[in-house]
């Protein structure tokens, strides 16, 4: 298969200068409720990318990434309304804050591998929900959530407008493909790549590869704890209905609808699970029932995704399989 | 003391309907090694069409014998769910069986959510309250433990469909087959042994034992709801892995132990934390012992 297109009729140049001013005009054109729709489009993109580089680069079944998502809103939300910190100071905090979490309860983990892992990462994302729900140590506000979190101010310029938010989001969902292009072509990008395409030939040709799924792990979660920052200084008020397990199973559709491992791939994905049910929200009751039977349809006519990774096609592809995983031997 | 007994029994009460449902799971990811998600959702449904055939069809009337009423009830809707679990099967599972893990998961997953919403969609998202009064209020009390003939029938009717397949599994021809298949497909099918339609009836058999706890759930609890299928899943999921996933013995003790621990935890700790339990102990078996109590397989390699 070719990477490159043969002789596009508009050069690449021109159509990237196209999207960019497109998506620069939109708010401007559109009505707060779609530039709102925009912005939680904006949102999960930064949920998938980050969770694409646990579960499409290092092939990590992790289906509790609502679980980092909520340490990054929840931390935001408890310093922010006690301490008064302002919400965009806290944005790094609340990174690092996910970023250990991640790694407190992965140490323990990482020996697992396939169904047992996602099994696990469920199990945590549970926990963490019944935490927030019985409200530990007074801090987490039980199932009422946290109110009153102060909206972000950038150089004393106070956001609050949805256009305000658009530009400010665009602004991470921008660094956040950038940075996942940038790890995709480096050197632990690649030795994801091999873990995930044969973990034993991985560890022969040399990668520490606890070290490198650790690290997909932890450098995800700091992506999901860093949007929830964004999320809850967008909302002021968050509970735990947005950290549920169907949260964690959005966040996973949108990778492996969009093409495991793909960053334009996850875009259309987000796109796919955020925007496009808001055109039918007059058929809000058959929605997700449409939707199960879609996610069935996807993988039995197309399993790799709307927009794949080409590179992941050209290492195999999710075709081959071995037969150990068809017929399993008891070893 | 008496308070512990009582703990225990109604531990072991939901317990073994935990143990059902896990039966399920286990034997599917033996045959197959694929979480079943759409489980769930076979045991919420079979609780559903039992509920019609009680409430709106009102065969509980119409034949006269309570008990031969109660019998036609789970025979017919644990027949329907194992022909939805077999459709399944056929649609969304059997043409990925080549296709890798990954796919199966998800189409699992999708599922599991088109079921949810399709009996959300039949019956409203309100909680459906089976009629009061089918199984007589009859209790006995024994050391000062209070054992009412609901729990009884529960108990007596999860053991002895536990004991059956038990029997069936180890005993028979096809038993052996099942047995055969979940060591190797290839191997199985050279000694002539029917892979498709042995897989076929395993997804006869899951379903239609998680469709009787779903009605015991019903009779029980009285109250079901189209989200319930998630949380008994998820336990009984658990309970199987805590067993040794995969073996079927494993699992029935897994549900009964599983059972008896949240029992103890909601008695003695906080009922709060009481859905924490399941979750802990899926953590702590999968890092401490993957295989389960009683299992002996190794956790996957690659």
């Amino acid at each position: 298969m070719k990477t490159k297109r043969p002789h596009a009729a508009v050069p690449p140049k021109v159509l990237y200068g196209l999207l960019l001013a497109a998506v620069l005009v939109y708010p401007n054109l559109t009505n707060r409720y779609w530039q709102d729709v925009a912005n939680f489009f904006f949102i999960y993109v930064m949920l998938g990318l980050s969770l694409n580089l646990i579960v499409g680069y290092a092939g990590i079944f992790n289906l509790g990434h609502a679980a980092f998502y909520a340490v990054g809103a929840y931390s935001t939300a408890i310093i922010s309304t006690r301490m008064g910190v302002p919400t965009l100071v806290l944005l790094p905090l609340a990174g690092l804050l996910a970023a250990g979490f991640a790694a407190l309860i992965s140490k323990p983990i990482l020996h697992l591998r396939g169904d047992y892992l996602c099994l696990v990462t469920i199990g945590f994302g549970e926990i963490v929900r019944i935490t927030l729900y019985s409200d530990l140590f007074g801090l987490t506000g039980g199932p009422n959530g946290i109110l009153g979190i102060p909206r972000p101010a950038l150089a004393g310029f106070a956001i609050r407008q949805p256009i305000h938010y658009y530009y400010l989001f665009l602004v991470f969902v921008v660094a956040y493909v950038f940075i996942s292009k940038r790890l995709e072509d480096s050197r632990l990008g690649r030795a994801w790549l091999y873990i995930r395409e044969d973990h034993l030939a991985a560890e022969a040709m040399g990668i520490d590869t606890n070290k490198a799924r650790l690290l997909a792990i932890v450098l995800g979660a700091a992506g999901a704890g860093i949007a929830g920052n964004l999320y809850a200084g967008k909302m002021t008020i968050i509970a735990p209905e947005s950290f549920v397990f169907w949260e964690s199973v959005v966040m996973f559709c949108i990778i492996i609808l969009g093409g495991i491992g793909s960053i334009p791939g996850v875009i259309v994905g987000a796109f796919g699970m955020s925007v496009l049910p808001e055109f039918f929200r007059g058929f809000i009751q058959w929605r997700m029932f449409v939707f199960g039977a879609a996610m069935v349809a996807m993988m039995l006519f197309r399993p790799q995704g709307l927009w794949p990774n080409p590179r992941w096609f050209k290492a195999g592809g999710a075709k081959e399989t071995k037969p150990e995983e068809v017929a399993p031997s008891a070893s | 003391m008496e308070f512990l007994l009582q703990q225990v029994i109604n531990g072991l009460t939901i317990g073994s309907v935990y143990a059902l449902v896990a039966l399920g799971y286990t034997m599917i990811y033996g045959i197959l090694r694929l979480i079943n998600f759409a489980h769930g959702e076979l045991f919420m449904l079979g609780s559903y069409l039992a509920f019609s055939f009680i409430a709106s069809v009102g065969l509980v009337n119409v034949i006269p014998n309570l008990f031969l009423a109660i019998v036609v009830v789970f025979i017919l809707s644990m027949g329907l769910v194992g022909f939805t679990g077999v459709a399944i099967e056929r649609i969304a599972y059997k043409p990925l069986r080549h296709a890798g893990r990954l796919p199966a998961v998800v189409s699992a997953l999708g599922v599991s959510i088109f079921m949810q919403n399709a009996v959300m969609l039949t019956y409203g998202t309100r909680y459906k309250v089976y009629p009061e009064g089918i199984i007589p209020t009859m209790a006995w009390e024994i050391l000062g433990v209070e054992i009412t003939l609901m729990r009884l029938i529960i108990l007596g009717i999860a053991i002895s469909l536990m004991f059956t397949l038990y029997f069936f599994v180890q005993k028979t021809m096809v038993g052996t087959a099942i047995r055969a298949i979940a060591l190797d497909h290839d191997t199985s099918r050279l000694m002539g042994i029917n892979v498709d339609s042995i897989i076929r009836l395993v997804f006869v058999i899951g379903p239609a034992l998680g469709a009787s706890a779903g009605i015991m759930v019903g009779l029980y609890y009285r109250q079901i709801n189209f989200t319930m299928g998630w949380a008994y899943g998820l336990r009984a999921f658990t309970a199987a892995i805590l067993g040794g996933i995969g073996n079927i013995p494993g699992a029935m003790i897994g549900g009964l132990l599983l059972g008896v621990a949240e029992a103890f935890g909601a008695g003695y700790v906080s009922p709060q934390w009481k859905d924490a339990i399941a979750f802990t102990i899926l953590i702590l078996v999968l890092i401490f012992r993957p295989t389960g109590l009683l299992g002996e397989r190794v956790a996957e390699k690659v």
